[in-house]
């Protein structure tokens, strides 16, 4: 069931835009004619298996790889001592003390952690590697291991990087508003000791690889690789190759999934580099699931430490000051950057004005951290929802009523946050209404007492969120002052060609999102032609000169920096057609028009150019024309409207747009064994324009399951030798076609008055459902003793516990009041 | 300790109804016969553990996973793999059509082998429930879908009587 209620539209809705055209992808992806990385083949390739330290931390005292030299098949390998002769280290991002981290693409001296890459064996097969990788020994000097990030912090904690002299790589402390004054004001102020927020990624069903040719001739190599943002791999892997980034070609076609956790291969990607040089040969790697769990890209763990809240007397939320330790894992390949996107909602949803976040950055020996769908964003939006859940249990405030209250208005829109960011447009009230109704919550107490009379605890649950779209990159400076990295760029082109074909290149690298199919939807209406006679080449290629530096696809940007250049591109195009038209029928360009494929003079239809007369003219038949003809070939840049931030407060709008979204539940939980039933489920969306509805609510759904796999099953446990005990989906349970609860989703469309379309970036917004859960949880236990839920990651033993002992999660809370 | 493959072993099967014959290494898994041998790239891997259900082919009829099996396994077997579902004028069956009309797919990385259990499902079970499907489809692992629009457009299928 969809329900759509839409704001005072910006967009004219077009032909194809705000139409749910079936995706142009899909033809090949249903045939099995999709390409992915593995499957690409060249003659004489080597396949690349990694030996993996078995320790979590441990000094590597020798390696020995001569045994697996002589199995007849193997081409060769690489070791961490060659790495650190032909490369130099990563370039990091963070200031010191993270700064002085050394980050090689294989472990040089040391491991950190289960599964890290120390040695490369290439062999003729896939078997055959994998069989040589076992000849491989490497002797090593167990080191103590630390795996909790409240832990490294202490003195006298096993140090991960020595030169960085403890495990702290990033502190700071963030704070606007008056806060000791919001405390002075506050009735009531409830103290919250401690929050965690689990570790998980979203597992993309694909796991990471390339296949890697070098030119000797050039010096040049060729990356088919599923790497989702290769702007960002060639800013790291040209430096620690010592080479431009003109040698670095990557070429994406179809991606298995990405969800962030594609972003930081560039350690593997080096170590193709350098073994398809030495080997003279193509390399291909792909790594096995086991390897993915164990070593790529985990979500950032969370710990909140003494929370306080300012309340008044009648449920307004005057602030919060809280101490966030983030746990990193044990490289910063993308950190210390979790350190300020959480700030792009530092408020959540809510109109508190007073905030204080000491912030601080832990290595552990994990798996290192990078982006995970609803990045460093979701935890702070789990925290403030879970703030707000916990004081109306304290205070005795309804759940429904201190959330409007509290949240940012319509008419307060565009507001600005205590830290600059400026929220575009939404109606957050109204949407949690059209929520609740979807989950029929009017019912709620006849149910609750229908599911007591089977012996069941029923509850309800809201989560509200946001996702901040277009980063505004400035916003690393605020990390690292140094950084010279600020705004956002995306890149299309547009061409009309010989015959006449309508051909638009990407720098996006588009991983189920169905970029081909709306970018063509934009152009079509754009130029005046119909979806199918457009042509989206698929995937990224540095090749094609329609990419910059931040080319990729991540962090909610597409509908709006790439269909920004799109759109941009396209409207280029739409000038130049008509401009040489004009010249055509010696009119001016203001009396062309462009539609049904054809350039035409309006109000008189018999003198119409097809495109494919326009085509020929430019590319085939140009000579004697009067004036420069156009070039029917437009590269446009969309470059957001975006400030450096003010380092000095930390302020400033750090990313263009606010999509929202009002998830809602109801579970039941079973009393004896602590098994959570979602026996309803609501999602309501907001990202503005929608230019393909079905793609959107498709996002909205791949989200919500992430957000219900993480509440209650898929977790990144580690036991204290730092052995992960869920590397693979047997142990790690992602939900599966019997666990999706019933699902109702509805629309509100609020155009962003920021960005060309008035779309909003929207594909990250399932943190909702890890908030709503927890907060049904928590409203089902209430008859149960009211413990506290305070993980975010809520397995039925977990459940069970706070059933059986809540007073240990009441602990965790007090409230003082005036 | 390493085990070099020292046999290997002349194998036949039949795959969309074209035969093939071919020495494979007796450690080969029936799935990388397919994708790096026979070039048959539409039957995924996604995992190492028989879990989630991306390399499924029918085989002898049966959905099968074929990481789960060596390819010396499937000696004398009959395999159909997503590339043999279309028709032969390459117009898509009644499931791939409903996987794109009710969006059943986003990435399509686990599309092939959704199609081809519930292709399985379809053939046992011509008008198969929702709760039928989501049993058939248990072993399929999707991450980007939620699996709604799947269930759905499997049902689709079903009630188009199709298959
Ligand atoms: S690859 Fe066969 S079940 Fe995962
Ligand atoms: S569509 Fe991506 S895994 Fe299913």
């Amino acid at each position: 069931m969809t329900t759509v209620e839409t704001e005072a539209p910006t967009l004219q809705k077009g032909a194809a835009m705000g139409q749910s055209v079936p995706r142009k992808e899909d033809g090949r992806l249903v045939q099995g004619q999709g390409v992915f990385f593995d499957d690409i083949k060249r003659h004489g390739m080597g396949f690349l298996h990694f030996v993996r330290s078995p320790y979590a931390h441990a000094k590597i005292e020798s390696i020995d790889v001569s045994a697996a030299h002589e199995l007849p098949g193997v081409y060769g390998t690489l070791t961490g001592d060659e790495v650190a002769i032909l490369t130099d280290p990563f370039f990091q991002i963070a200031a010191p003390p993270g700064g002085h981290v050394k980050d090689y693409a294989l472990a040089v001296g040391k491991v950190r952690y289960i599964g890290e890459p120390v040695v490369a064996v290439v062999a003729q097969t896939r078997e055959l590697a994998r069989d040589a990788a076992e000849l491989v020994t490497v002797e090593y000097e167990p080191l103590e291991v630390v795996v909790d990030a409240r832990k490294a912090l202490q003195e006298g904690a096993p140090v991960l990087h020595e030169e960085c002299g403890g495990n702290m790589s990033y502190t700071g402390v963030w704070e606007w508003g008056d806060v000791d004054a919001a405390f002075a004001e506050a009735d009531h102020i409830v103290s919250i000791k401690e929050l965690h927020f689990d570790r998980f990624n979203s597992t993309p069903l694909e796991c990471d690889g390339a296949l890697v040719e070098y030119n000797r001739g050039t010096g040049q190599w060729t990356m088919y690789t599923n790497n989702q943002f290769p702007g960002f791999a060639a800013i790291m892997m040209g430096p620690a190759l010592r080479v431009g980034l003109d040698k670095l070609r990557i070429v994406t076609q179809d991606i298995g999934g990405g969800f962030g956790n594609k972003i930081t291969t560039h350690p593997q990607l080096v170590v193709c580099c350098l073994l398809a040089r030495k080997l003279k040969r193509p390399i291909q790697w792909t790594e096995w699931r086991t390897e993915f769990h164990q070593s790529m890209s985990h979500g950032n763990e969370r710990w909140f430490e003494d929370t306080e809240v300012a309340v008044k007397a009648d449920g307004t939320l005057l602030g919060f000051r809280t101490k966030a330790i983030d746990d990193a894992g044990a490289y910063l390949r993308y950190e210390p950057l979790g350190g300020v996107i959480w700030s792009q909602v530092a408020p959540g949803m809510y109109k508190w004005r007073h905030l204080r976040v000491e912030f601080t950055q832990a290595m552990t020996n994990k798996a290192p951290c990078s982006p995970n769908r609803g990045y460093s964003r979701m935890q702070q939006l789990w925290f403030t929802e879970r703030v707000i859940d916990i004081v109306a249990h304290e205070l005795g405030f309804d759940p429904v009523e201190i959330r409007k209250r509290n949240y940012v208005q319509p008419e307060d829109m565009p507001y600005e946050t205590p830290n600059g960011c400026v929220y575009d447009s939404g109606d957050y009230p109204r949407a949690l209404e059209m929520a609740l109704e979807l989950v029929g919550a009017d019912r709620i107490e006849e149910r609750r007492a229908e599911a007591a009379s089977r012996g069941k605890l029923l509850g309800l649950g809201i989560g509200s969120t946001l996702d901040s779209g277009t980063n505004n990159f400035g916003q690393s400076q605020l990390v690292n002052p140094d950084l010279q990295f600020s705004g956002n760029n995306e890149v299309a082109t547009v061409k009309l060609d010989i015959f006449g074909e309508v051909v638009v290149t990407l720098g996006t690298t588009p991983q189920g999102q169905g970029h081909e199919t709306t970018a063509a939807q934009v152009v079509a209406d754009t130029i005046g032609c119909d979806v199918d006679s457009v042509h989206v080449r698929a995937g990224h290629d540095s090749y094609w000169n329609s990419h910059a530096g931040f080319s990729g696809t991540y962090a909610s940007q597409f509908a709006v920096t790439g269909l920004g250049a799109v759109k941009g591109a396209a409207d280029m195009l739409a000038g130049q057609m008509k401009q040489l038209a004009a010249m055509v029928f010696q009119c001016a360009p203001d009396d062309i028009e462009l539609a049904e494929g054809f350039a035409r003079i309006k109000g008189n239809p018999e003198a119409a150019l097809p495109f494919m007369a326009l085509g020929a003219i430019v590319n085939a038949n140009n000579a004697g024309f009067p004036d420069d003809p156009p070039t029917l070939n437009c590269r446009y840049v969309y470059r957001p409207p975006f400030q450096v931030p003010d380092k000095e407060r930390k302020f400033g709008n750090l990313t263009l747009t606010y999509s929202m979204q009002i998830h809602a539940c109801v579970v039941e939980v079973d009393p004896e064994t602590g098994v959570t039933e979602v026996v309803d489920y609501a999602a309501v969306d907001d990202c503005g324009t929608r230019i393909n509805p079905q793609i959107v609510e498709g996002q909205v759904m791949g989200a919500t399951a992430h957000a219900i796999g993480a509440a209650l099953w898929e977790t990144f446990a580690y036991d204290e030798d730092g052995n992960l005990l869920t590397p693979n989906f047997y142990d790690y349970h992602v939900p599966h076609a019997l666990d999706m609860p019933p699902l109702k989703t509805a629309a509100i469309e609020s155009p962003s008055p920021f960005t060309p379309l008035g779309t909003k970036g929207m594909g990250e917004g399932g943190g909702g459902g890890i908030h709503c859960i927890c907060a049904g949880i928590q409203d089902a236990l209430r008859a149960a003793g009211g413990a506290i839920v305070t993980d975010s990651h809520n397995p039925y033993h977990r459940v069970w516990e706070l059933i059986a002992h809540p007073e240990r999660s009441r602990e965790n809370v007090e409230v003082r009041s005036k | 300790m390493a085990t070099t493959p020292t046999t290997s072993r002349t194998i036949s099967v039949e795959i969309n109804g074209t035969t093939y014959e071919r020495e494979v290494p007796a450690s080969r898994l029936l799935v990388h016969f397919l994708r790096d041998d026979l070039d048959l790239t539409g039957t995924h891997v996604g995992c190492d553990t028989g879990s989630c259900g991306a390399c499924t082919v029918q085989l002898d009829g049966a959905a099968v996973k074929s990481c789960c099996m060596l390819a010396v396994q499937a000696d004398g077997a009959s395999l159909r793999t997503v590339e043999g579902l279309a028709g032969e004028d390459g117009e898509l069956s009644a499931l791939q059509q409903a996987f794109h009309t009710h969006h059943g797919l986003q990435c399509g990385y686990c599309t092939p082998g959704m199609l081809m259990s519930a292709t399985a499902l379809l053939e046992r079970n011509p008008h198969p429930s929702e709760d039928e499907v989501k049993l058939a489809l248990q072993g399929n692992i999707c991450r980007c879908t939620g699996y709604w629009n799947i269930v759905e457009a499997v049902v689709a299928a079903g009630e188009g009587g199709a298959q």
